[in-house]
């Protein structure tokens, strides 16, 4: 299954025509005890960097950008009474939603991760 | 360390272990420094500190079917108890009349006590906001007497008085704007906020409908007018400057900026936040700004009160008076009869202004205490106060530049605030560990992080009415902070050791949120 | 001057550190064209204490104080009596010279007020979440329609003809700047409080009904009702209150179906002041909708050590961290308000709220009674707590101010209050408060008998 990545610190698994998108170990770093996450609603038509979610640190919020276009078909429950989950396990069991995903070529800009490692490593 | 409970530990319930340090109690109380429980805690359903007559059962009762059927449960506490509890609570604050609060952009500055007193007086207190036009001919004589002095000062046209804080002021000051524009059917969508700006001014201009764009900052901390000049065209319906900028830096080219901003056909809004530096000394109005709020709590000594109440007048370029918000008063030129302008007489006179933003005539309450605090000083000390605050911003700044980062230092003089960096603190220190190491050395933290353009900000408003001893202390203070810092002072990390509390968890209040006491009163 | 502590060798040895030859020299960013070189002209220099004191003093005397008057005004704002120790505490200097509580280790005195104020607020508005206060009741008002299009995505606004009609005002200023469509009627001269009314034009496009309990004639609407037929339409139930002693004696509006409740608190504790600074409140019924309220919030949490304490939380809701995607642009609020609120409202307990409310009702029965006997008045209202509405035979108005000549206030007159009102003009809102005495009623029973005949 391959895992790509953005440069707004998300990741994004692919498995057939959907999609689960969270955000980053580096960037639940970077943001800190994270508090409250607003997941998109199921049925949701995202396009590609529209705001899809928000997250929110103590002093922070954030908002996550769908980095492909597609139709949510999932948010993560979990998340709402458990945020931290985002801390403790940012880039499996925190995960934000799920999509269909509407245009695969739409990934081909996306990073591998080698290339987001390298990213973060010049930041 | 405590084993927690649900809670935590709880004031009023035993201390069982003996981890408290040394010297444990089984109070938790040290001496003065006393805990004290919540009211819900201490009070019960049936004590009461006020003496009224018993309701009598039989009494007549108009209230039909919606007389009160479930219990309210409040606690109530007796009149010395009453005392005893916010008087234990009082000291677990700090306040000015403590000692130094150099919160940058805040202006804590002295809060004299004859303003209270007058503030106090019956025929200002005891006013009804509705009382017929005669018997309330003193308290538009206040709003007239300062009004007067905000114009002079400010070297603006006319002042809308009702906005109840500055955040209400800037969007007075933007609706102003806004209904300007509309007047002349011309419907411009962006309002231009530089980076370094308070969070105040986007959310404002978004409230109004407006979209919010950055103007990026030269590398001397101001706007940088090239960048302004080449975004301003027919879409932007202004912009919003503080001035003197959060950077603690005057903006030089602000008459530049205006004169853009208005030869493109915008209009230009600046916060007053930090007029104190500049009371006295120049006015706003010579340099082309057309709306500008001014926070009486913070340059003209209202009390901040834990966070208000506030007020923030408005002063307005000829441009924009006739847009002002109801109500206001019109002097009569020849008999000097002020006269008091709302919904019933607005009409023809005055067409343009956009309407109410609160109910009655904003606050009374601030006025007479802003214009005792106007006349005390009169012209000559407003413009001494503002001196004194730049004097000691700058004894500050050049006294602490060898030891702390100063990113604009180089640039020249500050104005009413020092700006700091954490560039050069060991890894892991941060301004935070600074912050709450200050209060162990018995002053209030300066403002954190804010600027957001400077990385770890700090920035340091010590106010006029601070004494030299005071601000030689402070530095004292900070110097060795900033040593601790650079060498990596783990004890840092975990200050402050000697205020009522230690570091409170904010990530379990924002998760789990408890927002009001859960429990049943004692009956 | 006395408030500078600075000497002219102070400033000396303080320019030398700095190395600038003069204050002056400070001021180098100014332009030099618009830098002052001396005082603003025209204005007054500075003047002693005493001299201060001398004319802000002249100035009160130009006004009638309430306690000088036999006074019945209300409409909003009330009088009642603050007892002393209200006032001795909120000028300690550490809550009155200490700022918005954001270092939560030294700022626990103003934090557990606000929480216990919270609490307070909360349980009289029968609510599950109530802020740390708001400018003032016709701002909250406006702020909990926002929120309401913010919850239900929806911009139609129906205000009952009951709201104060400054919040109207209020509100309808808002509204032209953000899309919110309002539809308000003026209200009648009637004793029925129009619910039926109000509750046909609820459609679809309704995001929240407002309705003021008790309203703005005294009458009290049958909020059950209302909020029944909105939540069929999907639409909120906002409820205003602008005398809190009344909700010591009806049942509050969170236990009758409102989503939202808020209010203006200045009836306990504030005192009158002309009309500010006042105190806005403002609750919630259900705690899942908290993320959308505005204002500030404090929380319970613990500290370091393992011991209770508070902090404000949730604040990535706020203008200092959302910018321009903020609930609201609010930053100061009116935290000096309300700790005299939480002081009266501590003195009072449940046992003095429902007896000064109780007091209050009685005051008033006493006086609709009386005034209802003199020819040319009628009383209008079947409900009302402390304030209710007389219909006279002539415009109220110049007799408010004729009256208001031989020291008596005798309460607001519907034309001042709805100066384009159709039909309202003889219409005299009267105030009945614990501080009105038997006399004064006798006195402007007396007074209007005069007037009228």
């Amino acid at each position: 299954m391959p895992r790509y990545f953005t440069e707004e610190h998300e990741w994004i698994d692919v498995e057939g025509d959907s999609a689960t998108i969270g955000i980053t170990d580096y960037a639940q770093e970077q943001l800190g005890d994270i508090v409250f996450v607003e997941t998109p609603q199921a049925g949701t038509e995202l396009a590609k960097g529209a705001e899809a979610a928000v997250v929110e640190s103590v002093k922070a919020a954030s908002d996550v950008y769908s980095p492909i276009s597609g139709t949510v078909t999932e948010g993560n429950s979990a998340l709402d009474d458990d945020p931290e989950l985002v801390n403790s396990s940012p880039e499996e069991e925190g995960w934000f939603f799920r999509l269909t995903v509407s245009d695969a070529s739409e990934l081909e800009s996306l990073m591998n991760e080698a290339a987001y490692k390298a990213f973060c490593d010049g930041l | 360390m405590n084993k927690m409970n649900a809670g935590g530990w709880k004031p009023g319930t035993p201390v069982s272990s003996n981890n408290e340090g040394e010297y444990p109690t089984v109070t938790g109380n040290r001496a003065l420094k006393l805990e004290e429980r919540l009211i819900f805690e201490l009070g019960t359903r049936e004590t009461c500190g006020v003496d009224l007559p018993e309701p009598k059962a039989d009494a007549p009762n108009r209230l039909g079917k919606f007389a009160r059927q479930q219990l309210i449960d409040l606690p109530g506490l007796s009149e010395p108890e009453t005392v005893r509890h916010y008087t234990r609570l009082s000291r677990q604050n700090y306040a000015i009349d403590l000692g130094l609060f150099p919160l940058g952009s805040c202006t804590m500055k002295h809060n004299p006590r004859l303003n209270e007193k007058v503030a106090r007086m019956p025929g200002f207190a005891d006013v009804h906001p509705l009382q017929p036009v005669d018997t309330i001919k003193g308290a538009l004589g206040v709003i007239d007497e300062l009004s007067h002095w905000l114009i002079e000062l400010t070297g603006m046209s006319a002042v809308a008085m009702s906005p109840k804080a500055g955040a209400h002021g800037e969007l007075c000051g933007i609706l102003c704007i806004r209904a300007a524009l509309e007047a002349r059917g011309d419907a411009r969508k962006v309002v231009l906020v530089p980076e370094s700006a308070h969070g105040t001014n986007p959310a404002t201009a978004a409230f109004a409908g407006y979209e919010v764009e950055d103007i990026p900052a030269d590398k001397d901390g101001r706007v940088d007018l090239e960048a302004l000049k080449a975004r301003l065209g027919p879409d932007v319906a202004g912009v919003m400057i503080t001035n003197p900028n959060t950077c603690g830096l005057f903006e030089r080219d602000m008459k530049a900026i205006s004169d853009a901003v208005h030869a493109a056909g915008g209009l230009v809004y600046c916060d007053g936040a930090n007029f104190n530096a500049i009371m006295g000394r120049v006015r706003p109005g010579d340099l082309g700004v057309d709306a500008m709020h001014i926070n009486l709590h913070k340059t003209f000594s209202t009390p901040h009160g834990g966070g208000g109440p506030g007020s923030g007048p408005v002063v307005l370029s000829e441009a924009l008076a006739p847009y002002a918000p109801l109500p206001f008063i019109v002097k009569d030129g020849e008999t000097g009869e002020i006269h008091l302008v709302e919904e019933e007489n607005v009409g023809d006179e005055f067409p343009g202004s956009f309407g109410r933003m609160t109910a009655f005539h904003g606050q009374m309450g601030m006025f007479t205490r802003a214009l005792t605090y106007i006349l005390s000083h009169g012209a000559d000390g407003l413009r001494q106060a503002s001196g004194d605050a730049v004097l000691n911003a700058n004894y500050i700044l050049r006294s602490l530049d060898d030891v702390l980062d100063a990113p604009f230092g180089e640039a020249g003089h500050c104005m009413h605030e020092a700006l700091f960096s954490d560039n050069g603190f060991a890894d892991g220190m941060s301004t935070l560990d600074v912050a709450k190491g200050l209060i162990d050395e018995g002053f209030h933290p300066m403002t954190m992080y804010f600027p957001l353009v400077v990385h770890g900000a700090m920035l340091v408003e010590p106010t006029e009415t601070e004494s030299k001893a005071t601000l030689d202390q402070f530095v004292m203070a900070m110097r060795s902070l900033a040593e601790r810092a650079k060498a990596g002072d783990e004890t840092l990390k975990t200050a402050p050791h000697h205020a009522p509390r230690a570091r409170l968890d904010e990530a379990q209040a924002a998760r789990k949120p408890v927002l009001a006491w859960q429990g049943s009163v004692e009956g | 001057m006395r408030y500078l502590p600075l000497t002219d060798p102070d400033r000396a040895a303080m320019l030398e550190k700095i190395g600038a030859d003069s204050v002056d020299v400070l001021f180098a960013d100014v332009p030099a064209e618009h830098y002052l070189d001396g005082p603003v002209a025209g204005l007054p220099l500075a003047a002693s204490e005493m001299a201060v004191e001398k004319h802000m003093r002249r100035l009160s005397k130009k006004n009638l104080a309430a306690a000088d008057a036999a006074f019945f005004c209300g409409a909003g704002a009330y009088r009642h009596h603050v007892p002393a120790t209200v006032d001795h505490i909120i000028q300690r200097g550490e809550f009155l010279t200490a700022y918005t509580p954001y270092q939560p280790e030294i700022a626990q005195g103003t934090l557990q007020m606000l929480f216990e104020f919270q609490t307070q607020v909360a349980r009289l508005y029968g609510c599950a979440v109530a802020n740390a206060s708001m400018y003032d009741g016709s701002t909250a008002c406006w702020e909990a329609i926002v929120m309401a299009a913010r919850l239900t995505k929806r911009r139609g606004v129906l205000i009952s003809g009951g709201l104060h009609p400054h919040y109207v005002s209020v509100a309808q200023t808002m509204a032209r700047f953000t899309d919110e469509a309002i539809a308000y009627q003026l209200p009648t001269l009637e004793a029925d409080p129009g619910d039926d009314a109000l509750i046909a034009r609820i459609s679809d496009d309704t995001s929240c009904v407002v309705v003021q309990y008790p309203d703005i004639m005294g009458r009290i609407p049958d909020l059950q009702r209302i909020a029944d037929a909105a939540h069929e339409k999907g639409a909120l139930l906002i409820v205003a209150n602008t005398e809190p002693v009344a909700l010591g004696a009806l049942e509050a509006p969170g236990n009758l179906g409102a989503d939202i409740v808020v209010g203006e608190g200045q009836a306990i504790g504030v005192g009158l002041q002309f009309g500010g600074p006042y105190l806005g409140l403002f609750a919630i019924t259900n705690p899942k909708h908290v993320r959308q309220m505005p204002g500030r919030l404090c929380g319970e949490t613990v500290d370091a050590d393992g011991k209770r304490g508070f902090v404000l939380t949730l604040s990535t809701r706020e203008q200092h961290i959302r910018r321009e995607k903020a609930t609201s642009n609010i930053c100061t609020n009116s935290g000096l308000c309300a700790l005299a609120f939480s002081v009266h409202m501590t003195l009072l307990g449940e046992k003095g709220l429902t007896a000064l409310a109780a007091e209050n009702h009685r005051l008033a029965c006493l006086a609709a009674d009386r005034l209802d006997k003199v020819p040319g008045v009628r009383v209008l209202n079947d409900t009302f707590f402390n304030e209710f509405t007389l219909v006279l035979d002539k415009e109220a108005r110049p007799l408010v101010r004729k009256l208001a000549e031989h020291g008596v206030l005798a309460g607001v007159a519907l034309g001042r209050l709805f100066p384009h009102g159709e039909g309202l003009d003889d219409g005299l809102l009267v105030t009945v408060t614990e501080t009105v005495t038997e006399d004064d009623i006798e006195t402007l029973a007396k007074s209007l008998e005069e007037a009228l005949s």
